[in-house]
């Protein structure tokens, strides 16, 4: 659509002749993902060639990315929550705690999580939007808040032995199609948790919602400029406040899928989450600075994520530090990436 | 700002002065600082003591919760300087000093110890230990210096790198070992030198804040970074190079995380790098902010920034004293710090002021009656 040249109704040019920041940024990123995980086909082999392998990332990620999507969304309106990471701990605590010591059932812990970001949502939103204090700060406060409580709730981790959870956290949904033989020569079909229906779910609804509703539009125009948004008559204060909302929201699902996964309490759990979570919407070419990012873009800056330390683990650098080292690299070359392609987009349109 | 000033000036008598007071900037982390004091001396007034006792080497010093408190805020002290230059100018927060602290110590070890994690003797000059720890620290500074100034990343994002490896480099520094140092004049930097009964690191932090004193006074670092930190094209148009002050102002902060993590192995004489000044960051940003410092850059000042990073340690001690669980620590400085935050926020002191204006009216009513 970016480069036909067509004429609108009216009879004016389309406006569009180049291709946008966040397009440019997302084949940037789809591609990288792409060519990273074939060389790992081609030189790494046996592994990666399994179905099952690319599935696992999306099973051990699926939080992630629900908590990357509602990151993106807080950054896209120029906004950050570093809140998300020890909202995760938080709520896998509480509903641990609400399963096995208090006999919630799964469907009242799931709500229970739900009611957390609610709360999250309201106060931080209210306090970022209409207080106009820095969202690093407020959000900063709901990281320690969230991190305190959760010692509060429980200060030892523990597995959660209800049965219904069990049974939920073992459900198996086979992928049609996909799989691989064992070493027993038997035939082994690929399968995804739960939680990676919900966050697939996720991704296509806020990409609808971002491409095509109004306030999904307000939240670029926010980002992007908030004077002029405020000139087409946005409301901006409501904005801002609803994307902060709407990310701690996503933080509560995720904080339960994430729970669903891990099935445990403990105050360590998704320590650095939300750097992660950053770290993945910048690699999906969303910006810091707003009005530029694209929910798809996340998506695969959290597989590429994944896939890198897939990688590193694989060539058998287990020590924790490379890893860490090479997520850095990553980071700082996308970053360079961007940097370059935005300073040279820039100096040939003016 | 200026109109702010000259509406003061019109308005004489005790209520103009009270005003002026309350919208001084430094007002704030004063009224913190004074607000904890007053809760201290109704609670417990013993908080307050000092006594002379002897340490475990047999010298005197001086102990009390306010020594403590003077003794740990040290580090934060150092790093708010830098962090505050940082804010002004790049409109931006380095995430990555408490991976870099980690990082810096690790060097000062690895100087003092050679190849091996057990030393009998040094094995360098514990300066020229400090003085490569400062080179070091300078050059990772100067790493997330040119990604803001010159590749134009925004400072959080481009700290983020470090953030995430900081910690992993360090450990690859020592081959994952945790060097040990028996050599007591090491210790002394982080303790006690004989003899003197103050806490060697509040000498070292009145050190740094006297030099940054002296460097705001004679130099133009403050003000242009300050007018970079206002608007870069203005201030590119008036002869500052506005990259060069960022680039700057994040070497200097590489050099306040160079002492301050020297400080904090001193304290130690070893290190563990996952440990190791942990979110340290979140807290040298907060004094920022506790400052009254706007974090998108621009005006700064200096002395509430490190006023600030006092505030910080005083709750922290507070709440310790009190018995609260150090891991559920950060819940209750969560509260205090988004009270103090709101509380300071200008439309949030309007909203106020309106609600009591709305009351006045309704009081007078009542005393006419």
């Amino acid at each position: 659509m970016a480069f036909s040249k067509t004429t609108t109704k009216e009879g004016r040019l389309a406006p569009r002749h180049s291709m946008s920041d966040t397009n440019i940024l997302l084949c940037i990123t789809i591609l990288v993902f792409l060519v990273m995980y074939a060389a790992a086909m081609i030189f790494l082999g046996s592994g990666f060639l399994k179905p099952q392998t690319f599935f696992n990332i999306l099973n051990e990620n699926a939080a992630l990315i629900i908590l990357s999507c509602g990151m993106s969304i807080v950054m896209i309106t120029g906004g950050i929550d570093i809140s998300v990471g020890t909202m995760t701990a938080l709520i896998s605590m509480s509903c641990a705690v609400h399963l096995d010591y208090q006999g919630g059932s799964v469907a009242s812990a799931a709500g229970l999580a739900l009611l957390i970001g609610v709360l999250f949502g309201l106060v931080q939103g209210y306090i970022i939007a209409y207080l106009e204090i820095q969202p690093f700060i407020v959000t900063l406060a709901g990281m320690f808040f969230a991190k305190g409580m959760t010692t509060i709730v429980n200060s030892t981790q523990f597995n959660v032995e209800h049965e219904g959870f069990q049974a939920l956290k073992a459900t198996r949904i086979y992928v049609p199609g996909m799989g691989s033989v064992n070493k027993l020569g038997k035939y082994v079909p690929a399968y995804v948790e739960i939680g990676v229906i919900v966050a697939v779910l996720v991704v296509i609804l806020l990409f609808v919602f971002l491409r095509w509703s109004k306030l999904g539009r307000a939240f670029y125009a926010v980002g992007g400029n908030r004077q002029s948004a405020n000139m087409l008559g946005i409301n901006v204060r409501r904005t801002r406040f609803l994307a902060h909302f709407l990310c701690s929201v996503l933080a509560g699902i995720g904080g339960f899928v994430y729970f669903l996964h891990v099935g445990s309490g403990s105050p360590s759990h998704a320590s650095g989450a939300e750097m992660n979570a950053i770290a993945s919407s910048i690699i999906g070419g969303t910006m810091l600075t707003g009005g530029v990012g694209n929910i798809v873009g996340t998506f695969f800056g959290v597989l590429s994520l994944s896939t890198i330390k897939n990688i590193v683990s694989s060539l058998g650098l287990d020590e924790a530090w490379w890893t860490n080292i090479t997520v850095a690299a990553m980071i700082c070359l996308f970053l360079l990436i961007q940097s370059v392609v935005l300073i040279r987009k820039n100096k040939s349109s003016k | 700002m200026s109109s702010v000033k000259t509406s003061l000036k019109e308005k004489k008598g005790l209520k103009g002065t009270l005003l002026g007071l309350v919208r001084q900037q430094i007002f704030i982390p004063i009224a913190a600082l004074l607000l904890l004091v007053l809760f201290n001396l109704i609670v417990d007034p013993s908080f307050f003591a000092i006594s002379l006792s002897e340490n475990s080497a047999g010298d005197p010093v001086l102990s009390g919760y306010l020594i403590t408190i003077l003794d740990n805020a040290s580090e934060l002290a150092i790093l708010a300087i830098g962090m505050t230059l940082v804010t002004a100018a790049s409109g931006g927060q380095d995430i990555s000093v408490g991976a870099t602290i980690a990082i810096a110590g690790s060097v000062v070890l690895r100087v003092l110890c050679g190849t091996n994690s057990r030393p009998e003797t040094l094995q360098a000059p514990i300066i020229v230990a400090f003085l490569v720890c400062c080179v070091v620290a300078m050059l990772f500074g100067a790493f997330n210096g040119v990604l803001v100034a010159y590749f134009k990343i925004q400072p959080m994002v481009a700290t983020l790198i470090l953030y995430t490896a900081g910690r992993s480099i360090a450990a690859w520094i020592n081959n994952n070992e945790l060097p040990i140092i028996s050599e007591p004049s090491f210790g002394y930097f982080g303790n006690f030198i004989p003899g003197i009964p103050v806490p060697t690191p509040v000498f070292i932090a009145i050190a740094c804040m006297v030099v940054i004193a002296l460097a705001l006074k004679f130099t133009n670092l403050g003000l242009y970074s300050q007018s970079v930190g206002i608007n870069p094209h203005s201030s590119r148009l008036n002869g500052i190079d506005p990259a060069f002050i960022k680039f700057i102002t994040y070497v200097i902060l590489g050099l306040c995380v160079a002492v301050a993590g020297f400080i904090k192995v001193s304290r130690f004489s070893t290190i563990n790098y996952s440990v190791v000044a942990k979110d340290i960051e979140m807290d040298a940003i907060l004094a920022v902010a506790l400052g009254g410092n706007a974090l998108s850059g621009g005006k700064f000042n200096m002395g509430a920034s490190i006023l600030g990073a006092y505030v910080i340690q005083f709750l922290t001690t507070t709440l310790f004293k009190f018995n609260v669980d150090s891991s559920a620590l950060p819940a209750y400085k969560a509260v205090v710090v988004i009270l103090l935050v709101v509380l300071s926020a200008p439309v949030a002191r309007e909203k106020l002021s309106n609600f009591w204006k709305k009351l006045a009216p309704a009081k007078a009513a009542k005393e006419a009656n």
